[in-house]
């Protein structure tokens, strides 16, 4: 085990460069660390003015996530000593504009996830007198994976269609209309179906499948995507049979 | 019209399906091994025999059509991105479908107009 | 406290990284879904093949030899070779993917995706079979 290993970080300062830059740390290597633990050792000892997200650094805020050795990973998550014998390279999250260093803007995904409306919709308010609304563990399971989804936008950096389509509704926003659509309280899946299967919307996926092999919590984006676009579809064909069909 | 996206991707996934599942064999029997003389290739006269069912003509027109229409959403799409030519989008579009379109066409004319 | 999509577009000193048009070589996960998208051409190709022998066994068996003899020579059994390899690609690959789109729920529980991916295999070796028989029986 070595002593130290090398961290090469993009940086970029707008008030001195127009272009992003590295530089490479000498942190101390141990077992136990993880990425996010050599930047706040940079951050603390080498190097103030390194910019970067982190929050609970325990994966589940999804604040720290960011590309170790090309690859979107949280930095709370990626071991160090997967990464010997180094240099570990790390950059901020691709097709997101770079804000300082390693701070990527993330207002595209903000204003996508409100368009998909991720809440319960219901055309009849249950009123309180009836109580609450009961689910049966197979109706939370039909939904359950896709509600562990933490914004952490690992997907939409992995995801080549929304890098080359900026107007793509990426696969995180997806993911969670389809966790309401699925949802039994639920009643709003026309609603986002209308607004999903519209332009930049989920035919514009071609199933990379990249997005569910970088997702942290196992949500599976890209099967989301593909349960909607077979929904979506049979949907098109009934309202093609039954112009005025019932629901 | 509402969009008919939906309808071209249940026709790619038709079309992808039938290849996936018939294109091997076929392709490995027509262009493989009877050529090389590995297996002994059907006679006219069976093949015309076989023809004659409705069947037979039913499904040689699946085999044809639908996995043209495979090629022809799945290679748009690669071309608009894998090329990033989205300034001929509508051109690509009508090329593929309409290749996909002429090749049905073909086809039916084939298996239907002629005895 | 909202931005409204101009406050994102006109940002001047934020760095926007521009993708390249040979992305797809950028690691293997993507340079193998464009192979995959590009099974597709072989798909096209044998699909006008069997087109072509359509056409060649209804205008008779003098249009119908010459078709078998053009399949025979060098450069179509190096095509069809080539096409082989890319259908076979494009069979495993869309056998595999199948469960994503296609769940399938008995009574309230998610049949697994190996099963899924099972029968596609194993309705593949049935039809592969039934055709094989039927081509060489007669």
């Amino acid at each position: 085990m070595p002593a130290t290993v090398a961290l090469s970080v993009t940086r970029y300062r707008p008030e001195q460069e127009s272009e992003p830059t590295v530089q490479t740390y000498e942190v101390p290597f141990r077992k136990d660390w993880v990425v996010l633990d050599a930047l706040n050792y940079v951050k603390d000892r080498l190097d103030g003015s390194l910019s970067y997200r982190w929050s609970c650094r325990m994966g589940v805020c999804g604040s720290c996530g960011m590309k170790v050795n090309g690859t979107p990973k949280l930095t709370c998550a990626a071991f160090l000593s997967d990464y010997l014998p180094g240099p570990v390279r790390v950059e901020p999250l691709d097709y997101f504009p770079i804000v300082r260093d390693l701070v990527v803007d993330l207002t595209d995904f903000m204003q996508k996830l409100a368009k998909v409306k991720p809440w319960i919709i219901r055309e009849d308010e249950k009123p309180l007198a009836e109580g609450e609304y009961l689910q049966t563990p197979d109706q939370l399971d039909a939904y359950k994976q896709f509600s562990m989804c933490i914004n952490c936008l690992l997907c939409y950096s992995a995801c080549p269609i929304y890098g080359l389509e900026p107007t793509f509704v990426g696969p995180a926003a997806i993911a969670l209309a389809q966790r309401y659509n699925m949802d039994s309280r639920d009643q709003g899946a026309r609603e986002r179906l209308e607004i999903l299967s519209g332009k930049d919307g989920i035919w514009e996926c071609t199933f990379v499948g990249e997005c569910t092999k970088v997702c942290p919590k196992h949500v599976d984006p890209a099967g989301a995507i593909q349960q909607y676009k077979l929904s979506g579809a049979v949907h098109w064909v009934k309202s093609l049979l039954l112009p005025r069909g019932g629901r | 019209m509402r969009p008919i996206t939906p309808f071209l991707w249940l026709l790619f996934s038709a079309g992808g399906t039938v290849a996936a599942l018939l294109f091997p064999v076929h392709l490995f029997l027509t262009g493989l091994a009877f050529p090389l003389g590995w297996l002994e290739e059907p006679r006219y006269d069976a093949l015309q025999g076989l023809l004659a069912h409705p069947v037979t003509r039913l499904y040689l027109f699946g085999l044809i059509s639908l996995p043209l229409f495979h090629w022809a959403h799945r290679f748009r799409y690669t071309l608009y991105d894998g090329l990033q030519l989205k300034h001929l989008t509508e051109l690509i579009a009508a090329l593929c479908y309409g290749t996909a379109l002429l090749g049905t066409a073909a086809a039916a004319y084939l298996l239907w107009s002629v005895p | 406290m909202s931005a409204g999509p101009d406050y994102t577009l006109y940002h001047p000193r934020w760095y926007r990284r521009r993708v390249s048009v040979w992305w797809w070589l950028q690691n293997r996960a993507y340079t193998g879904f464009v192979l995959r998208e590009l099974t597709s051409v072989f798909v096209a190709f044998f699909a006008l093949v069997s087109l072509w022998q359509v056409r060649a066994l209804v205008q008779g068996p003098d249009a119908y030899a010459a078709f078998l003899a053009r399949l025979g020579t060098p450069l179509f059994l190096v095509l069809h070779g080539v096409a082989f390899l890319f259908v076979l690609f494009h069979a495993v690959t869309w056998f595999n993917l199948a469960p994503k789109a296609l769940v399938v729920r008995l009574r309230g529980k998610r049949v697994p995706d190996r099963v899924i991916v099972g029968t596609n295999y194993a309705a593949w070796l049935l039809l592969s079979a039934a055709v094989a028989v039927i081509l060489l029986r007669g």
